[in-house]
């Protein structure tokens, strides 16, 4: 691969969709996609459901075709079979082979890539040891949790170790401990230099994981960027947490802003107004437990551009005859 | 075979294995050990031909069965559970995965059809004590409904490339039924004095796969010697007419969208 070419281009990408009974009428899925992710980049896909991001991914596995538009990984086009020797896959609420086993079923993959019995053989205890599953290779795949299908999903996606890892939604219907787990195997793909391009609606493990994000709606591209740039980091407010000592009563100033959790209470004042709420504070005793300064997050920019998109919609719902 | 539609194949016939697809064979054997002590009381002559005909017959239908509802479900469970998604994301191209496909429900109706020739095999030993030279027919005979099932796998096959299991099991069941009688349909057809009528008849007998010349159960139940030239023809035939329905699914399949 030449030197600087991005790992994945996305030039024009658009689908549709013939919908009704004789199939006359179009639906877009995805209009005029175009971005480019760089090597060693963990790139997140964001968007809420039905926002484009699986139409994209099945685009770029040639699951489905593209009414316009083309797209590369790493040089070789998506039409290229050679190009899935250099990627990994791994589709949304994955089903696999049940009547397999887990060892099984990653021997079956890794045949696709020529490897030896041998290699093969090698391989599947490494990747179902780097997974956490080291002790569930001979159990047929009926009997695994949603999380442990996660975990095999990810080994069959890694198993020949691409530079290239598609990952959709891998967090989705995980309990927290495996969306730690999901998350420290993507942090360790991404510390070996591999491209993880993965899409998902939980905006915390963005935040938490990638170097950019994209954010997708109505299968129109709304930004790229890192997290940071995406939203603005002005400071828009300060949170303290404090506890009142014994007989005390609140600052009258900030009764009717506070909120009471357990023992502490929490308020959130304009960042000009932090030293005088602090002053109150200090003068009826209260032990300040944390001072934070809230910053809109990537959820807030979310949400605001889902609530901009329904008005658009519901705009253009209005003006329609 | 390559790796590719190799691995496919193995791991398909490993899924009907798992599955208990070849559970059918405990029903052959109760019809076979039934009907031998059933017809131990006949005349020795006549026990070999029910023997014959009753296990070519089993052995040919329960084929089919499988070849018809194993077949129109290969493409379509894959999509529906959508373990093809994994699968095509690999360096697997859709043509080799159909072959695979096509190759591993060969493999399983040939595992299962040799097994039922040796339970065949079994009750007309039990009936008869001993073996005639002529038997060598019941061996050509079970290879012919094995062409058979190739054939009736690739339709069943090319049909679920593009319609759901039910139509393509009538598809599948209407151009077996239709190909069986599509040398009744010519010789139909020549009997009317009109032209056009004769050319279209002539036309379906060409497309329609001819099931008519593949039955040699009537006469490997007769002790009739079948000529190598039909084994040779039939033979061609079958993989010609495979190929082509191969050829055609993989077309249909490579533009499909997989939603």
């Amino acid at each position: 691969m030449a030197m600087n070419t991005p790992a994945i281009e996305i030039e024009g990408l658009t689908k549709d969709y013939a919908v009704g009974f004789w199939r006359k009428h179009m639906r877009r899925s995805l209009d005029n996609l175009t971005l480019q992710v760089q090597e060693g980049e963990a790139f997140g896909f964001l968007g809420p459901n039905g926002a484009g991001k699986t139409t994209t991914l099945k685009l770029l596995m040639s699951l489905i075709f593209p009414t316009a538009g083309t797209a590369r990984v790493r040089g070789r086009s998506i039409d290229d079979v050679r190009m899935h020797r250099e990627i990994g896959y791994l589709p949304e609420q994955p089903y696999f082979y049940d009547y397999l086993t887990a060892r099984e079923l990653l021997d079956y993959y890794a045949r696709f890539f020529g490897y030896p019995a041998a290699e093969r053989r090698e391989r599947v205890t490494r990747f179902l040891e780097r997974v956490g599953l080291g002790d569930s290779g001979n159990v047929q795949l009926r009997k695994f949790s949603k999380g442990m299908l996660q975990r095999v999903g990810i080994a069959q996606a890694i198993i020949h170790d691409p530079q290239v890892i598609f990952l959709d939604e891998p967090m989705s219907g995980l309990d927290p401990v495996g969306r730690r787990e999901v998350r420290e195997i993507i942090l360790d793909l991404k510390r070996q230099g591999r491209t993880v391009f993965f899409s998902t609606h939980i905006l915390s493990d963005a935040e938490m994981l990638c170097d950019r994000v994209a954010v997708l709606l109505g299968g129109k591209l709304q930004g790229v960027g890192a997290p940071g740039e995406i939203v603005s980091m002005e400071v828009y407010g300060m949170e303290i947490f404090f506890e009142m000592r014994d007989g005390r009563l609140l600052p009258s100033a900030l009764v009717g802003h506070s909120t009471k959790i357990g023992e502490r209470f929490r308020v959130e004042v304009p960042e000009a107004q932090l030293y005088s709420a602090l002053e109150q504070l200090r003068s009826c005793e209260a032990r300040i437990l944390s001072v934070t300064a809230l910053r809109p997050t990537l959820e807030d920019y979310f949400l605001k551009l889902v609530a901009r998109g329904k008005a658009a919609e519901h705009r253009a719902g209005g003006d329609s005859p | 075979m390559s790796t590719i539609p190799g691995g496919v194949a193995i791991n398909t016939f490993r899924e009907a294995v798992r599955d208990r697809v070849l559970y059918n064979l405990i029903f052959f054997a109760l019809m076979m050990i039934g009907a031998s002590i059933l017809v131990g009381e006949i005349s020795i002559g006549i026990s070999r031909l029910v023997i014959i005909n009753l296990g070519l017959s089993a052995i040919s239908i329960f084929g089919l069965v499988m070849a018809i509802f194993i077949g129109v479900g290969l493409v379509h469970k894959e999509i529906e559970k959508r373990t093809l998604y994994t699968l095509l994301s690999k360096p697997v191209k859709r043509w080799e995965f159909l072959v695979g496909k096509f190759g591993g429900l060969l493999l399983t109706l040939t595992v299962n059809t040799a097994l039922m020739t040796v339970g065949l095999g079994a009750a007309l030993y039990y009936v008869s004590r001993s073996f005639l030279r002529t038997d060598i027919s019941i061996l050509v005979a079970v290879y012919f409904i094995l062409l058979e099932l190739g054939l009736v796998t690739a339709l069943a096959l090319f049909f679920s490339c593009f319609s759901s299991p039910m139509l393509s099991t009538l598809f599948t069941l209407g151009l077996y039924v239709a190909g069986i009688f599509s040398t009744d349909i010519r010789d139909i057809g020549m009997l009317t004095r009109n032209p056009a009528m004769q050319a279209a008849a002539r036309a379906i007998y060409y497309v329609l796969p001819n099931f008519h010349n593949f039955n040699a159960i009537a006469a490997a139940a007769h002790g009739e010697s079948i000529p190598v030239s039909l084994i040779w023809q039939n033979t061609a035939y079958a993989a010609l007419y495979v190929a082509l329905a191969l050829v055609a699914a993989s077309a249909v399949f490579s533009g499909r969208n997989l939603k």
